[in-house]
């Protein structure tokens, strides 16, 4: 009877073993394409760069992969790729996910790499600061701007509605908000007045998506007057034909687009190859029909974009680490208390 | 039916089926859970407890359970109402509509999202301008949460007994009493049911809210969107602990709704 009862367990613990190792081998699948892919990378001049980008790097790359590829030092270099919301795509490289190329809309993205390990301290050395484009935060409004917006005081006139991702949920649309704020101090007004505008902006956001992407959605569905978005967003959506106009205000802010690889890549020397080609010349003039200004300053010369007066980077305002703490730390930044006394105040 | 016991079939088959069914749960639910709570008290009691009672996380769970409890109220009734004509009218592409029931459950929540903004966003064709209000969140949730109501009764009203209402019909009962007396209390523990896990669906939907909630903190910001909010801003533990917050909600609704259902089964009839 004890014998019976004894095989009886094993049995039960051998189905279980035997589960742990279907479901191990059922959702471990990404991990043996992994190894598969560093093993495979091994040879010289080719194997798989995995690029892992924000979501509307996936247009520009289009073009940039099969240029690369193109070369001597491309050719037999394959690609898989994956792109979604920047903040995601930076979580999930830290967490674990095979990249040997990031791009992202944003430093704090790079930041969190460099903090995990992932990306080398000096990733920023190079003459482009790791910044493969720049674009600026710009006023997308309807054909033929019918509500006459150019200034960021329009923006908080009589019946304006503006559309801009939550500067929680999404991490680009903090360039739109410290935008708002840098221009009110380009322009001499007190830290107290760009708060203070920040406020009286909001005032007028009825609507806060969760990405750009679904901001851009949320307008062309019919709501609001102006969008704030970026620059290359703008000229890619009058691409793809969707019908609106766009104002470059006349402060405004430098978005600069970082790009690394991976120090954990399985194939660094491609990647790298591959890094350089985006950052040179050859692959800034991508960048540059694509929407986005180069950060080569000669390859810079060959577009025509329109240079704001009061341009500034999120430098001048204390850079990226100080301004997610004063501005958008969910306890105490200074963002927060304008949108809890916001609530207050409508209640 | 009378039961059958094959003699020593039940012996091995149960162990066996419990611990498959422990190491599943486990493996599926239980660990996961277990991890979020874990990580909801990383960095101590006090720090679960201000980021639940921090107020944009106040205001986002009162927001999420006020529109839940109004979307269930009105599909529980919706739901029963299409349950019963799904199973006890006859028409034309009856089963067409039977399948059409089932579609909130398949579509990609998000797809949801787009098409009702396309419809009753600000452009909308049939002129109802809902999206980024409160009313545009509770449309939504009806939209998810309807095939939960309507798949609970439909397959005990199937099995209910008409001879009981024909019974009650000769004894001289008008159509409200039989209804309130005899289908009614035979239909409750389905409804409750259904109405549990619609109302759990509510607490945590997030797809089809992204695009037709207007994400504005205090006003129109439900809980799931608020938690992607603080995943967004690095805040894991703040994230972890309003999901907490929400499951516990979720849990004890379930809970006591399963004791009612048990209270109702055993003394309605």
């Amino acid at each position: 009877m004890i014998v019976r009862q004894k095989s009886r367990w094993l049995v039960l613990l051998a189905v279980a073993v035997a589960a742990i190792a279907a479901l191990a081998a059922g959702c471990g699948g990404d991990d043996g394409d992994g190894a598969a892919a560093a093993a495979t990378s091994g040879s010289e001049g080719g194997g798989t760069i995995t690029i892992v980008g924000y979501s509307v790097a996936r247009e520009v790359y289009a073009d940039v992969i099969p240029a690369f590829t193109a070369t001597p030092e491309g050719a037999g270099v394959s690609f898989k790729e994956s792109y979604a919301a920047s903040g995601e795509q930076s979580r999930a490289v830290a967490a674990g996910l095979d990249a040997d190329y990031v791009a992202f809309s944003q430093e704090p993205d790079m930041t969190r790499l460099v903090d995990a390990g992932l990306v080398d301290e000096d990733w920023n050395a190079g003459p482009q600061k790791g910044f493969v484009s720049d674009s600026v935060v710009v006023f997308i409004t309807r054909k033929g701007n019918p509500k006459g917006i150019a200034t960021w005081d329009d923006l908080i006139g009589d019946g304006v509605e503006v559309i801009t991702p939550n500067p929680f949920t999404s991490g680009a649309a903090q360039w739109n908000i410290m935008a708002g704020y840098g221009a009110q101090i380009e322009r001499g007004k007190t830290e107290q007045q760009g708060l203070e505008y920040i406020d009286a902006l909001f005032e007028h956001v009825p609507v806060q998506p969760a990405s750009g992407r679904e901001a851009l959605e949320v307008f062309n569905a019919g709501k609001g007057d102006v969008l704030l978005s970026y620059e290359n967003e703008a000229i890619a959506a009058q691409r793809s034909g969707i019908d609106i106009d766009y104002t470059i205000p006349d402060e405004t802010i430098l978005i600069e687009n970082p790009v690394a690889v991976v120090n954990s890549s399985g194939n660094p020397a491609a990647a790298e190859a591959f890094a350089t080609f985006a950052l040179g010349p050859a692959g800034q003039k991508i960048f540059g029909e694509n929407g986005y200004r180069p950060t080569d300053p000669d390859v810079a010369k060959q577009f025509d974009y329109p240079q704001p007066k009061g341009l500034f980077t999120i430098d001048d305002l204390g850079g990226w680490p100080e301004v997610r703490t004063t501005f958008f730390d969910p306890e105490n930044g200074s963002v927060t208390k304008i949108f809890e006394g916001q609530g207050i105040a409508t209640e | 039916m009378p039961r059958v016991t094959v003699p020593g079939a039940g012996r091995l088959a149960s162990p066996l089926g419990i611990g498959l069914a422990v190491l599943y749960m486990s493996v599926i639910v239980l660990i996961p859970f277990a991890a979020l709570i874990d990580g909801a008290l990383d960095n101590g009691w006090d720090s679960f407890w201000r980021a639940v009672t921090n107020p944009q996380a106040m205001a986002a769970l009162k927001l999420t359970v006020g529109v839940s409890l109004v979307v269930v109220a009105i599909n529980v009734v919706m739901g029963t109402l299409i349950a019963w004509v799904l199973v006890r009218d006859h028409f034309p592409g009856k089963s067409v509509v039977n399948s059409f029931i089932d579609l909130p459950f398949a579509l990609p929540t998000i797809v949801a999202g787009v098409t009702l903004l396309a419809l009753y966003g600000p452009n909308s064709p049939v002129g109802l301008s809902l999206a980024f209000t409160k009313a545009g969140i509770c449309l939504a949730l009806l939209v998810v949460t309807l095939p939960f109501v309507v798949r609970s009764v439909q397959p005990v009203l199937l099995e209910l007994d008409t001879e009981m209402e024909q019974a009650a019909a000769s004894l001289g009962a008008g159509g409200w009493t039989i209804f309130r007396r005899i289908i009614f209390p035979n239909l409750l523990p389905a409804i409750l049911g259904g109405t549990g896990l619609a109302f759990a669906r509510a607490l945590g939907e997030f797809g089809s809210l992204v695009l037709i909630a207007g994400n504005v903190p205090f006003e129109t910001q439900v809980s799931s969107l608020y938690i992607n909010g603080q995943i967004e801003s690095d805040r894991q533990a703040s994230a972890a602990a309003v999901s907490v917050s929400l499951l516990v909600i979720s849990l004890a609704s379930l809970l006591l709704l399963s004791v009612l259902e048990r209270w109702t089964s055993r003394h309605a009839r």
